[in-house]
């Protein structure tokens, strides 16, 4: 229990979240110190930065001392990272050089993944593949060698807005899943790391014990017991329980939850899992994966403290909310106000409950666990996850699906670049003959030379010259064989089509709302069932009310387009430069992600509500063309349907400021939309490709 | 010695473990594509499949672990060493091969081996995943992520039966008779409806919402990761039977009859699902065949085909997008309706 007197001197003694979220930061470092291959690994998502490097240099102070811990460059080869020849090497010495891959090097201790939200999707891959088997496969000619490659994982991700993250800059769902403690430390100041430090209780708590930490947590031991380690039925079904109550649907959350604690038991030197073992690794591996609010109590400000009570012989819970002075400053994000308040029966359970053996043992410790989670799902994370299900964690892997274009292996070849074969890139014989052709002559001589020198080194002085020795130089110089060097590999270079993502930007406003939703979302499948398009994406975005919602983010997939399309809201006023702009940041980042978009805008010109949400046509129609031009300032390819009975004046010249076509389409009809935007879609397409 | 999860500690998903079933009794009903979420137990299920198949025999100094008891065909090495007499055999386990996200054309097909062409200058085929699989099992990780070149390959090899190379200078061409095994996430992506139809079963798994069998899933996993060795051998008996099981079907499998009946009910059934093409019913038959000679009968019946329609025609129904019933729900509907009139 942190004594208040450390709060008042420092100036962020209100922002207690920070130091709670430390607190818990130490503790997930000591738990992947004593299983790192069990746990996976920690997704750190902070910026670089001296709380970042402390949390880090305290890891590795808990390693034990000869653990290997490699670091994984951003765009890692994939001869690097599993394995392989190492062909300059190679040709330099003449003779198989092998490099063992930093996965195997790895066997054992931590891999470290720098700026990991911008990691591969392949690498993530090959990451993944060696979490789940445990080994690496080299193969070569025939032969598949196996190494074992058993590592933790840290992934530094360095995300720079959580909210706004574009799909592109999140780790991949498939890597961050295998990981057990998703950390953030963003709010984390170096305040709360340096009075922890300073702290006479030590790094803080880490074993929910009170009392000096002064010496360093016993890994070894805590290592050697975590086989032993037993857990009672009671407390897997409550860990597995608060699982599916909290939404994690992957099974792999409650099994990451179940090695947590036990190592946390491990680290006690218990040879049982508490429920308190079990609290904490609810809190630390599932309230991060959590995608809904179960629906209990939202009083728990009365029944924690009770909970304390349970925990024989501990002043302080694992919760972070265990203060029992100030219950209402403590308590981290609580459920939204619209929860009702619950029945009192949770209260009545557990205030009398004084030892874990009471008459109903499962449901206080499920109840337990589940607050002990819950009482640390961010509040933000919540209210997102409200709001606008599609941007949610299940959304990232839509979104990465099409951005592959690293390394340009596809598409058709426009001469060569010096470069070694590796990773896709296609040896260009020829070239790197033609290129290697004129230094034959000095290399032979260079080798002769050299070769000359070591047999004469070789012999005794006295001796004279071997006739083998000279045959067999003269031999060499005179070899059809060719000496290639690293320096002279070309490698064939490709021009790939960008893939195009169509957003639509519909106005969803009054009484035409209904139609044109429909009939986007009409198109918007029509686009995707067509299956030669399948290399591109098609977005919606709807504006409304007082702003613009994007009801469907970029997507191949039919699947997520009927669910994000399904049950679409419409009438209000319509803000008409809030669409253009979302339309253009959308567009932005499909750009900055590499591919091609292509905004199609469905309105009749006729704006009512300013940028701001303020109403007035004039103040509407000023920053709908200011945001017109940026867009056309932007270089984006765009097409305006005119949606409005007859053909408006207004439409079109928003069509012209933007710098977009001019199309009007009175009457519902879905099939000419999608042919028409297909065939702006290909003219844009053209033009991109010629202008490269 | 990496111990896989035993086939038969898998919870449920009876669909997925049927199909893989009926795919290694009879390699010639296609591959089995398995499409679900995260953390289902994909990827455990067919390594699982992988230490569960009995081992083969294969002739030594293949490459490609050719079977000795197959006709020459068009691998050379083959040619080469019965040129020599009769070639020594040896027993290997069945290949599962993973090809992995974001593989290359070089790494899949296979390339000219750089090192012998540069060190001694002489021009070698070093044989990527593909020759790997032959006579095993291809399984491919988020199959509908696949990129477009490498799915066209992959189509090309599994109709043809064998990979021919042409890069870099080589001319080679080898066997490649291998069972596609795919997995993935249908909210990432649609699958080219060309690779759709190579697929001969189609599953569809999803994470159980009973909490007693979540509870049994982790309580299964965890066990398995603490003592491996121990759990595979609680297991190893029902595994061993399972095997017995899978090889008697596959000596029963050729001499199970198909009864005209069972064929007319068959293409009834895609006429009125209207599928695509005839490779519904021939994997319709070939499934329900195999599946027959799972369940130990000595001809295909409505049983049979009732529990295999599913599977085997889902994915290959058009699909019309903007009706929202799900494929397995209208071949269970025109199942009931076709058999219970």
């Amino acid at each position: 229990m942190l004594p208040a007197e450390l709060f008042e001197d420092s100036p962020d003694s209100g922002d207690e979240s920070g130091v709670l979220r430390w607190a818990d930061a130490l503790r997930a470092a000591a738990l992947i110190a004593v299983d790192p291959v069990g746990l996976g690994g920690v997704a750190l998502i902070a910026q670089h930065g001296p709380v970042r490097e402390r949390w880090i240099a305290l890891l590795r102070s808990l390693l034990p001392p000869d653990t290997p811990v490699r670091r994984v460059p951003l765009h890692v080869r994939d001869d690097r990272l599993i394995g392989g020849l190492d062909l300059a090497a190679t040709l330099q010495t003449g003779r198989p050089v092998a490099q063992t891959g930093l996965m195997v090097e790895a066997d054992g201790g931590l891999l470290v993944l720098a700026m990991a939200e911008r990691v591969s999707e392949s690498t993530a891959a090959r990451l993944c593949a060696a979490l789940d088997t445990g080994q690496v496969a080299l193969a070569r000619d025939g032969l598949s060698e196996v190494r074992p490659a058993r590592f933790g994982i840290i992934a530094l991700d360095e995300r720079i807005d959580d909210d706004r993250a574009s799909q592109d800059e999140r780790l991949p769902t498939r890597l961050l899943e295998r990981l057990a403690f998703h950390l953030r430390l963003g709010d984390v100041s170096i305040g709360d790391v340096g009075l922890l430090d300073g702290d006479a209780d030590g790094r803080g708590s880490l074993t929910g014990s009170p009392g000096p930490l002064a010496q360093a947590p016993d890994i070894a031991g805590a290592r050697a017991r975590l086989m032993q380690v037993s857990m009672p039925e009671e407390v897997m079904q409550a860990i597995c329980t608060a699982a599916l109550a909290l939404g994690v649907d992957s099974l792999r959350g409650p099994l990451l939850a179940l090695r947590a604690a036990r190592a946390s038991a491990a680290l006690d030197a218990r040879d049982t899992v508490s429920p308190d073992d079990a609290s904490l690794a609810a809190r630390l591996v599932l309230s991060p994966r959590a995608t809904r609010l179960p629906g209990t109590p939202p009083d728990e400000r009365d029944s924690t403290p009770a909970d304390d009570n349970d925990s024989p012989a501990e002043d302080q819970s694992d919760d972070p909310a265990p203060d029992a002075e100030s219950p209402d400053q403590t308590l981290p994000p609580e459920n939204p106000p619209e929860d009702p308040p619950e029945d009192p029966q949770a209260d009545d359970d557990t205030p009398p409950d004084k030892d874990p053996d009471q008459p109903d043992p499962d449901l206080s410790l499920d109840e337990l666990i589940l607050e002990a989670a819950k009482a640390s799902i961010p509040a933000g994370l919540l209210a997102r996850l409200a709001m606008n299900e599609a941007m949610a964690s299940r959304g990232a892997a839509g979104g990465r699906a099409g951005a592959r274009r690293e390394g340009s292996i596809r598409g058709r070849p426009v001469g060569t670049r010096p470069g070694l074969p590796r990773d896709g890139a296609r040896l260009a014989l020829i070239d790197t003959l033609r290129t290697a052709a004129p230094w034959q002559t000095l290399r032979r001589r260079e080798i002769a030379a050299l070769a000359l020198t070591s047999a004469q080194s070789s012999q005794p002085k006295s001796a004279p010259r071997s006739r083998s020795s000279a045959d067999a130089i003269d031999s060499r110089s005179r070899s059809s064989k060719i000496e290639v060097r690293a320096s002279d590999f070309r490698v064939a270079r490709v021009q790939e089509r960008a893939e195009t993502t169509t957003i639509f930007a519909v106005d969803a406003s009054g009484s035409s709302a209904l139609n044109r939703l429909a009939e986007a979302k009409g198109a918007v499948e029509l686009l995707l069932a067509d299956c030669y398009v399948r290399r591109d994406k098609v977005a919606v975005i709807s504006f409304r009310g007082r702003s613009a919602e994007v009801l469907l983010a970029p997507t191949r997939s039919l699947v997520r387009a009927k669910r994000g399309l399904s049950g679409l809201p419409g009438g209000g006023g319509t803000p008409l430069a809030a669409g253009i702009s979302a339309a253009a940041a959308l567009a932005d980042a499909t750009r900055r992600r590499g591919g091609t978009p292509v905004i199609v805008l469905l309105t009749d010109g006729r704006g009512n509500v300013a940028l701001d949400g303020t109403g007035g046509r004039a103040r509407a129609d000023a920053d709908a063309r200011q945001s017109a031009r940026r867009l056309r300032a932007a270089g984006h390819t765009a097409l305006l349907i005119d949606t409005s009975p007859l053909p408006q004046a207004s439409a079109r010249e928003l069509a012209a400021e933007m710098g977009a076509a001019y199309l009007p389409l009175p009457r519902a009809d879905a099939s000419a939309m999608s042919r028409s935007v297909q065939a702006a879609t290909t003219a844009s397409a053209r033009t991109t490709n010629r202008g490269r | 010695m990496a111990f896989a999860f035993p086939f038969s500690a898998i919870v449920e998903q009876h669909e997925m473990k049927l199909a893989i079933l009926i795919a290694a009794v009879d390699p010639s009903v296609g591959g089995v594509l398995v499409l679900g979420d995260r953390g289902t137990g994909k990827s455990t299920a067919v390594r699982a499949l992988a230490a569960l198949l009995p081992e083969m025999k294969a002739v030594v100094g293949c490459r490609y672990a050719c079977d000795p008891n197959a006709p020459p065909g068009n691998c050379e090495e083959c040619a080469a060493l019965r040129a020599k007499g009769k070639p020594k055999t040896h027993m290997v386990r069945v290949p599962v091969v993973d090809l992995p996200l974001g593989a290359t054309e070089d790494r899949v097909v296979g390339a000219l081996d750089l090192e012998r062409a540069l060190s001694q200058g002489i021009k070698a085929f070093e044989p990527g995943l593909l020759a790997r699989a032959h006579r095993g099992f291809l399984y491919v990780d988020e199959v509908n992520l696949l990129e477009d070149h490498l799915v066209d390959l992959l189509i090309d090899v599994a109709a043809s039966g064998e990979n021919l190379v042409e890069r870099e200078g080589l001319s080679v061409r080898h066997p490649a008779r291998f069972v596609l095994v795919g997995s993935g996430n249908p909210e990432e992506g649609e699958l080219r409806p060309q690779l759709l139809d190579r697929f001969g079963l189609s599953v569809e798994v999803s994470t159980p919402t009973d909490l007693a069998a979540r509870i049994e899933v982790v309580k299964r996993r965890d066990a398995f990761e603490r003592d491996p060795k121990a759990f595979t051998a609680l297991w190893s008996k029902e595994d061993d039977r399972i095997r017995q099981q899978l090889l008697k079907a596959r000596t029963r499998l050729p001499k199970v009859t198909i009864p005209d009946s069972a064929l007319e009910r068959a293409a009834r059934l895609c006429i009125a699902l209207g599928t695509d093409g005839l490779r519904g019913e021939l994997t319709l038959m070939r499934a329900a065949r195999a599946l027959a000679a799972l369940d130990g009968v000595a001809a295909v019946s409505d049983a049979q085909l009732r529990r295999i329609a599913v599977p085997a025609l889902r994915h290959r129904l058009r699909r019309n997008p903007l009706d929202d019933t799900g494929s397995g729900v209208r071949v269970e509907r025109a199942v009931t309706e076709l058999f219970d009139a």
